[in-house]
């Protein structure tokens, strides 16, 4: 079957229910996307299907059909990506492992709903990230909404001066 | 030639350029580059100025990547934007002689345990790069200067910069004690560099163990016996072996693997297995059984002594009042987010190479050595990026174990093994689960005259590393409870090993639970005396210990005692622990049962601290995984984990995440750790808050479907 991932037709051959994060990691070599639950639990596998976020992990290769599959490795296609961008000023990444899909999930929210609530964020940022970098996430997409960003606390010495 | 256990032995003691497929990062050595030169065994200077510096240890998320790299800037004085990080191979370092000490990445020891040899090693090549240019112009060292890689000779103004002068300083003689800055005088040190790992991360790049791909790779899924122990009686693996894809099916004796050309492949290959076990006498163990050999363990007597002070059992017997509890915690899974891996290739020259997510390089190529029979010199380990850590991937080699087994099998193929989530989660290093009696003597005025604790509780030393146990105590076990800075005169401390069939390991911050113990205890026995819960642990606490200073910087930032808005509660807690001291308070409001924390005020003094922002990541990280214990909680049932991935083992999400502000004062004069110690406090401060939201006094861990009853 032919995939378009990233803008590149790729001729594949695999079973129709192969889950298309195993097309991408095994067959294509793209190994942006991760494993972590196989269950569409845990969301390290997002990717984008015509532009709207889906997980690779539990959808069969046969559905994508002639929709335009985007990952990590396509999402900035002329450098970074702004969400990449803010994740580097804001230093969300700790081991890394579920930040591309967590990216990709984020960039797809923008798209639709560029000044999210935070309600809007805990729904559509449902991915897991056992480092515990919620936090930073929500401070980055502040900072793409362009809402105001709290500074880090100084550090301080016992007697309250900064250090 | 070194024999693994003396390498163990020694690795324990303190605490290549291949042709690979697509966009895999090969980790050729820096040394090996043309023109590079190793001025110092833990640094690589380039012509063009570039400097490589070496990490022995790992980056899991802590950070200690960035940081351990930083202290070897600040000493050598050289350009920051020029550094780049690259793994002391482990291969290297058995050939060297363990040259660049420990490679063991847990008990937030990266940096507080190699800060010296590290700072030391910049500042002699350094003196050696300066002494080199100075000979070339022929003039005192004396005269030099050196500011961001170039060496300025002063009465000349004549320059020259660390590329052109590598080769000549490599042959100089390292000084003997260089001098090292104070750290006050820290450029690089002590800021915020962006992270070095930060910008791959975002575009997918990273090669984490599960990325690694070699021409030619095979790819294993694995099926372990249910019942931990378990050995493989019978397999019937016909309809595996026709499945699409697959190339063979290795047995082992606790372990059936299928190997195919795709993982998912394999791991469909690998449901269709029929597996017969061999349980042994562990088929019917279950939660209540364990709980209940723990429980008489707490009533056994002439138990191992953790620690004695005065005579608890007299001063209890004449104390005004007398208050007992008992708390308890389940069994808990790392989940790292990256599955358990490892990729073996038994190459046609006679050697191993392996690919893995590991803590402990060292451990990894010990384990490689033993499984492969093989040398550990004619082994390699490539240390991949981890998905997390969590003490998972330190002493279990487990899986580093298996895929040499699994790679054994197809000779001159490299053979990747991943685990599937359900593995993973239920063929786990547990944090152990445990049981605490403990009981108070208050005089009349509430003062705490006796405290004896007793703990029943696995020991992860007794699996993974016995000769760590001294007098039948596991330090791991009992810690927090047995070296409590609180003024109590008469302690006594007991612990009763347990040790049912379920493995356990060394999960973030060991012994956590004795945080959660001893701190809701505490917080007890403030209200059975009628005081402020941090008034009550100020008067426990001698004027100079430094417990004191960060609870006392805690409740500045906290404003303990000014008005919350309704609904809103604080608790507070204390702990020092991995060679820092912290206190946090935490404020929490509690609907229905659900309990909601909406801030946490983290405070750390680990004496120095090398990166702020990546000390703050911890301290958040460490937040939010510990809120995760209220609801987590494995269950035994039929000798096995019935928990099988996040719809049953949740983790937290981002609706869960509180606001937290670190609160970082560093008081000098010693070096404690990140990754852990802001774990100690959340569990107790935040079910402190619960108790002064609800006045209901949660003892035992998870709450029963994550809400209070």
């Amino acid at each position: 079957m032919k995939l378009n991932v990233n803008g590149r037709v790729h001729d594949v051959d695999v079973e129709p229910e192969m889950p298309l994060l195993w097309v991408l990691r095994d067959e294509l070599k793209m190994h942006g996307t991760k494993y972590g639950c196989g269950v569409a639990q845990c969301g390290a596998c997002t990717v984008h299907i015509d532009g709207a976020p889906a997980r690779a992990c539990v959808t069969p290769a046969s559905s994508v059909g002639n929709k335009k599959v985007v990952t990590i490795e396509g999402l900035g296609q002329k450098g970074l990506h702004r969400v990449q961008q803010a994740w580097i000023e804001h230093e969300v990444p700790q081991c890394g492992y579920c930040q591309a899909g967590m990216i990709m999930a984020v960039a797809s929210l923008l798209e639709k709903t560029p000044k999210p609530s935070d309600t809007q964020i805990d729904e559509a940022v449902s991915n897991l990230c056992r480092c515990g970098t919620y936090g930073r996430v929500r401070k980055a997409i502040h900072a793409l909404a362009g809402m105001k960003v709290a500074e880090a606390e100084p550090v301080l010495l016992p007697n309250g001066q900064k250090a | 030639m070194t024999t693994r256990r003396q390498f163990l032995k020694a690795s324990a003691a303190v605490g290549g350029g291949l042709a690979l497929e697509f966009s895999v990062a090969a980790p050729v050595l820096a040394q090996a580059a043309p023109g590079a030169t190793e001025v110092t065994h833990w640094l690589v200077i380039h012509p063009d100025d570039r400097v490589v510096i070496r990490i022995a240890r790992s980056e899991m998320g802590q950070g200690s990547l960035t940081g351990l790299a930083q202290l070897v800037a600040e000493e050598l004085e050289c350009d920051w934007a020029r550094v780049s990080t690259e793994f002391a191979s482990p291969n290297e370092h058995v050939k060297r002689k363990r040259i660049w000490g420990s490679m063991s990445t847990g008990g937030s020891a990266g940096i507080r345990t190699s800060h010296e040899y590290l700072r030391k090693s910049g500042a002699s090549a350094r003196e050696m790069l300066v002494s080199a240019a100075a000979s070339g112009w022929n003039v005192p060292v004396a005269e030099c200067t050196v500011a961001n890689g170039v060496v300025t000779h002063g009465p000349s103004k004549r320059t020259t910069s660390y590329g052109k002068v590598a080769a000549a300083a490599a042959k100089v003689d390292a000084p003997k004690d260089p001098k090292l800055k104070d750290p006050k005088d820290w450029k690089i040190a002590g800021k915020s560099p962006k992270r070095l790992d930060t910008p791959d991360k975002v575009v997918g790049k990273p090669v984490f163990g599960v990325d690694v791909q070699l021409p030619g790779m095979l790819h294993a899924s694995i099926v372990q016996s249910p019942v931990f122990l378990g050995k493989v009686k019978s397999v019937d693996s016909a309809a595996a072996e026709k499945m699409r894809g697959v190339k063979g099916v290795v047995k082992q004796e606790r372990f059936v693997a299928v190997v195919a050309d795709n993982w998912w492949r394999a791991n469909q290959a690998a449901k269709q297995l029929k597996v017969e076990w061999d349980e042994g006498a562990n088929g019917k163990v279950t939660t209540d059984s364990i709980f209940a050999s723990f429980r008489e363990g707490l009533d056994a007597k002439d138990l191992p002594t953790a620690r004695a002070m005065g005579d608890a059992k007299a001063a209890m017997a004449t104390a005004a009042k007398v208050v007992e509890a008992e708390y308890g915690s389940p069994y808990l899974s790392h989940a790292t987010m990256e599955p358990m891996t490892a990729t073996a290739w038994f190459k046609d020259d006679g050697t191993l190479e392996v690919w893995t997510s590991t803590q402990n390089g060292e451990a990894s190529i010990a384990a490689a050595s033993e499984a492969s029979g093989l040398p550990l010199e004619k082994c390699e380990v490539h240390k991949m990026m981890l998905g997390g850590g969590f003490g998972r991937r330190g002493a279990p080699q487990d899986y580093v174990t298996q895929s040499v087994q699994i790679a054994k099998q197809f000779p001159g193929k490299p053979v990747k093994l991943m685990w599937s989530r359900e593995e993973d989660m239920q063929h786990g290093f547990y944090r152990p689960a445990s049981l605490v009696r403990m009981k108070a003597g208050l005089d009349s005025s509430g003062t705490v005259v006796a405290l004896h604790t007793v703990v029943a509780c696995p020991s992860i030393l007794a699996l993974l590393r016995p000769e760590g146990i001294q007098k039948g105590i596991d330090f791991t076990a009992v810690r927090t409870l047995s070296d409590t800075t609180y003024t109590i005169p008469n302690q006594l401390v007991e612990y009763a090993m347990r040790n049912p069939h379920v493995p356990v390991g060394f999960w973030r911050a060991p012994g956590l639970q004795n945080a959660f113990y001893r701190e809701c205890f505490v917080d007890e026995l403030a209200h059975a005396a009628g005081k402020d819960p941090l008034e009550y642990r100020l008067q426990m606490l001698k004027p100079d210990d430094k417990n004191r200073l960060v609870l006392e910087a805690v409740a500045k930032a906290a404003k303990w005692g000014s008005p919350l808005p309704k609904g809103v509660y604080r608790g507070i807690a204390q702990s020092d622990g991995f060679g820092s001291f912290t206190a946090m308070v935490s404020e929490v409001s509690v609907v229905d049962g659900n309990i909601k924390v909406h801030k946490v005020y983290s405070a750390i003094d680990s004496g120095y601290v090398v990166h702020p922002d990546a000390c703050r990541a911890q301290a958040e990280g460490n937040v939010i995984f510990c809120i995760g214990q209220l609801y987590q909680g494995h269950t035994l049932k039929d000798g096995r984990i019935a928990e099988s991935n996040f719809h049953d083992f949740q983790l937290p999400k981002m609706t869960e995440m509180p606001k937290v502000e670190t609160i970082l004062v560093p008081t000098g004069g010693f070096w404690g750790g990140h990754g852990e110690p802001g774990a100690l406090c959340v569990a107790p401060s935040v079910l402190n808050a619960v108790f002064a939201a609800t006045g209901k006094r949660v003892r035992n861990l998870p709450l029963k479907d994550g809400k209070l009853a």
